[in-house]
């Protein structure tokens, strides 16, 4: 297995590079190919009134001005060494690995958004476990008790979470829970969990369960219909003609075969989630990668939106690289070579 | 100058000035407006108090462009930053039309011109300090202009002083091979309490550019550059107490703050909480909650929140409607065929609805119909109609008329250009697309991204004129209250850049920049604000640009908030002057 996570590893690296270069392509070679000048490219980074001159020594000072190849060599040489960058009366070192310079904000990018990571992983951890325990005992008793009054009302609910979209359940709950029951904290509201682990529960509450919300009812229909298709089989009968309890029969047997196709998702949505819960973090204005992104990518601040590319594309390459992993110990009949 | 984001964001637009505390009223009665029922910003103030003490907490739906003085401009950032620098001069800290004059801050007195108006001395107050306890030096003021002309360091802020300071070739500090790094000849400093700008051209208001935050002191010591907005070291009644970028910041008393030596300011609250990149829905839900005390841009609620507000007797009596220093307007490209003539121009002018256009930005709480460039809050602003429709509806008849001087008599078609981005400007596009084609006039409407509006498309001419765009919609604010913060950017010919990037789109009039020239000189203030509605006039006569819309904007004031009223500096509340009953 070692070998396996080490040649997944050394495939990841080349997977980031070929992510880094597309995201070059797209944001600098495509718009040159097009026509545009490096004047262009950096007129959207210099004030209302800036003349000829200013709109040309922007374009020099970030590097527009040279080919996209030494752009992107630029870029990986400071991924492995650092870079340095002019602040006026002196330069600021952006250490190794640096993910860029802010156009805007004038700060590295790497130290932003390790600076938000602690609030996106609260925001996906915490959802997922909610998801997942409600999505998946819900599914199960739904499937065990297919037809009854709980799995209609069950899947009629879990249709409207896969249904409404997050800024609308959440500005919904915001203004119910928040503002008007006072039982839940304001949007904008986020503790770190070694300051106060209750006051960050507290805060995180309701983005929690909004976000559950959403996934625990694709989770819930994605166990539900697993757990019909697995409790059909031979292996089930097989089991319950030995005399195994049926919690046994349920959990051990069905449940656990159900659970791949739900791993599959669950490492994806996670690993997405770690790249930013764009929708989440904006509706409950929580300071965030997904939140970082939506400002990087609506004021064309393309480093921050480079860096946020790459972290959510490790996290996906990491999160899928772990379910691989989870596969063999759920199904004995998968093994990692 | 950007008003706000939601308001009027990467346009060009830009707003204005500040108000002082000092005229707010007393410790109880004056003239309180709270209760009355949405107030009209018309110089009433709201729970007037001096109590000292609270938090104010503010939010923000976006992120500064910086809180570097020479970095910003944005209105609600230009209002704000007095409560951390004292620039040479501010907006008197007032409500409504008194909010728009000139006071002295950092310095004794309004400037000294001489030379014709090409000469200006300020000379600075003792015993102003920075929140080391270091003394303000008229160097400190220099320095503090020179690298505010550092537009590659700096991009943001406005370029007045590069464009009228006599520089010399002089760039940045960071370049200056002096050792002091005071190497700017325009600017004088005889001694520690003197400065004297040499400009390159007369200019008779230049207590307004004085009034600009890059003449807020920045001890040359201290300046980081860029990073500088991390810590500005305050000269002003607060000081940044923690900088979270992106996401917040407090501040706190400066304890080198000496009121003796400042009539403008209160300071009532101890501490102030700004969040960043707040969502925009929760801010106003939080204002109504209580949860939150002032929205910081300034620009009103948004559209569900004022829903609720307007129907709501209880919430609207904390609401103020303010007009602002700022109109939603339609340029006529004369460089595209049939619009180079003023008759097809004007036929325009007759033809559309301007009853559609105040409907397309959400009726008479989006703002009033406007009848020409200049907003009633600019004093010295006139109101006029050369183009009358009966009920503002257009007027067809008329419209042919002028189309058939125009050798058109059957009509024309061309383009309506509009931001994608800007529902309300769709809207007005399509509005103008129906009423014009009653005069046979047909609009093909062609949406561009916001972010590139003005660099590549409407701004850029050249792009312009090729692509047929005869009408471009688009809105401007005011810099600062006067003729020439409000209309020199959008109708001076000279600052159209063949690059692009430009708020004037398309007025282009040898006479009109002739009557600016001689409002620029003339020191007389009747005068000079005569001038500019001249120029107003002139631009309608030559029917160069639609006027749409003055914008109006619904403040929600939590009741918490003492000494609350709108300054027609700002047009929005005036932050020096808040206060707060929560402890």
């Amino acid at each position: 297995m070692a070998v396996y996570i080490v040649r997944r590893l050394i495939a990841a690296i080349f997977l980031l590079l070929i992510v880094t270069a597309a995201c070059f392509v797209i944001f600098f070679l495509v718009p040159r190919l097009g026509g545009a000048t490096p004047e262009d490219l950096a007129s959207r980074y210099v004030g209302k009134t800036a003349d000829v001159e200013t709109i040309h020594n922007i374009a020099v000072r970030l590097g527009f001005t040279e080919p996209v190849y030494v752009q992107y060599g630029r870029f990986l040489r400071g991924l492995v060494l650092g870079a340095d960058y002019p602040t006026g009366p002196t330069t600021t070192h952006c250490p190794a690995p640096c993910f860029g310079y802010s156009y805007l904000t004038q700060q590295p990018v790497l130290p932003e958004i390790l600076d938000r990571l602690p609030v996106t992983m609260s925001l996906a951890a915490g959802a997922a476990v909610i998801w997942v325990v409600a999505g998946v005992s819900t599914g199960v008793v739904s499937a065990l008790r297919r037809g009854s009054v709980f799995d209609r009302t069950a899947m009629s609910v879990s249709l409207a979470g896969v249904s409404l979209p997050i800024f609308f359940t959440g500005l919904l709950t915001l203004s119910v829970f928040s503002y008007t029951l006072g039982i839940t904290a304001p949007g904008g509201s986020y503790t770190p969990i070694e300051e106060n682990p209750l006051l960050w529960a507290y805060d995180l509450l309701l983005p929690w369960i909004t976000l559950a919300f959403l996934y625990a009812a694709g989770y819930a229909r994605l166990t539900r219909a697993g757990m019909l298709d697995t409790m059909g089989e031979d292996f089930i009968r097989t089991a319950r003609a030995k005399g195994l309890p049926e919690r046994t029969v349920v959990v051990r047997h069905g449940l656990r075969s159900a659970l791949t196709p739900i791993l599959t998702i669950f490492g994806l949505d996670l690993g997405l989630l770690l790249g930013g819960a764009i929708l989440t973090e904006s509706t409950f204005s929580l300071p965030g990668i997904g939140k970082y992104s939506v400002d990087a990518i609506t004021n064309n601040d393309l480093p921050k939106v480079l860096g946020v590319v790459l972290v959510g594309s490790l996290f996906i390459i990491i999160a899928n690289l772990v379910v691989d992993v989870l596969y063999a110990v759920v199904d004995p009949r998968v093994r990692l070579s | 100058m950007r008003h706000t984001r939601r308001f009027a964001v990467a346009a060009v637009g830009a707003v204005t000035a500040l108000v002082l505390a000092a005229c707010g009223g007393g410790t109880s009665g004056g003239s309180s407006g709270s209760g009355s029922g949405g107030g009209t910003g018309d110089g009433s103030i709201h729970n007037p108090s001096d109590a000292k003490g609270g938090t104010l907490r503010y939010a923000n739906s976006g992120d500064w462009d910086s809180l570097d003085p020479a970095d910003t401009y944005y209105a609600y950032s230009w209002n704000f930053v007095r409560l951390y620098g004292r620039a040479l001069v501010m907006f008197k800290s007032a409500p409504g039309a008194d909010g728009a004059t000139l006071v002295p801050d950092l310095a004794e007195s309004l400037g000294k011109s001489s030379d014709g108006g090409k000469t200006w001395t300020y000379t600075l107050r003792k015993g102003v300090k920075f929140e080391d306890g270091t003394p303000v030096t008229s160097k400190d003021v220099k320095y503090a202009v020179e690298r505010s002309l550092d537009k590659t360091t700096f991009p943001n802020g406005p370029t007045y002083f590069n464009d009228f300071l006599d520089l010399q070739g002089y760039t940045s500090p960071y370049e200056d091979p002096s050792p002091d790094k005071l190497g700017l000849k325009a600017i004088e400093t005889p001694d520690d309490s003197t400065i004297v700008f040499h400009l390159n051209k007369p200019f008779s208001g230049f207590d307004y550019f004085a009034q600009l935050p890059a003449t807020i002191p920045v001890p040359p010591a201290k300046d980081t550059g860029t990073k500088y907005k991390e810590h500005v070291v305050s000269s002003g009644p607060y000081m940044f107490q923690t900088n979270d970028l992106g996401k917040s910041f407090t501040m706190v008393r400066n304890p080198n703050w000496d009121p003796a030596t400042d009539p403008n300011r209160k300071a009532l609250p101890d501490q102030i909480e700004v969040a960043l990149n707040v969502n925009s829905d929760d801010i106003d839900n939080r204002l109504i909650s209580g949860d939150l005390d002032v929205a910081i841009e300034g620009s009103g609620v948004g559209p569900s929140a004022q829903g609720r507000i307007l129907a709501d007797q209880n919430l609207k009596a904390n609401t103020d409607s303010s007009l602002q220093a700022r109109i939603w307007f339609t340029v006529l490209n004369a460089d595209v065929a049939p619009l180079d003539n003023v008759h097809c121009r004007r036929a325009v002018m007759y033809a559309a609805d301007k009853t559609g256009y105040q409907r397309a930005y959400g009726g008479a709480t989006g703002g009033e119909i406007a009848t020409n460039l200049m907003p009633p809050v600019i004093p010295g602003a006139q109101q006029f109609d050369t183009y009358p429709t009966p009920g503002n509806a257009g007027d067809i008849a008329k419209a042919k008329d002028e189309l058939a001087q125009c050798g058109q008599p059957n009509g024309f078609t061309t383009s309506i250009s509009y931001r994608a981005e800007r529902p309300k400007e769709k809207a007005t596009a399509e509005t103008l697309q129906q009423s014009l084609a009653k005069a046979g006039i047909n609009l093909e409407i062609k949406p561009y991204p916001l972010a590139d509006y003005l660099k590549l498309y409407a701004g850029k001419p050249d792009y312009a004129k090729a692509n047929n765009l005869g009408l471009m919609v688009y809105g401007w604010g005011a810099d600062w209250p006067d003729g020439y913060g409000f209309l020199s950017q959008i109708v001076d010919s000279r600052t159209i850049r063949p690059t692009g990037g430009n708020s004037n789109l398309g007025v282009r009039d040898p006479a009109v920049d002739a009557i600016i020239d001689q409002a620029v000189n003339e020191q007389d203030t009747a005068k000079r604000q005569q001038d500019w509605v001249d120029v107003d006039k002139k631009v309608m006569d030559d029917a160069y640009m639609l006027p749409g819309i003055w914008a109006k904007g619904l403040l929600y004031r939590p009741p918490n908030l003492t000494n609350v009223f709108i300054t027609n500096g700002f047009q929005m509340y005036d932050y020096l002057a808040l206060g707060t009953t929560r402890k």
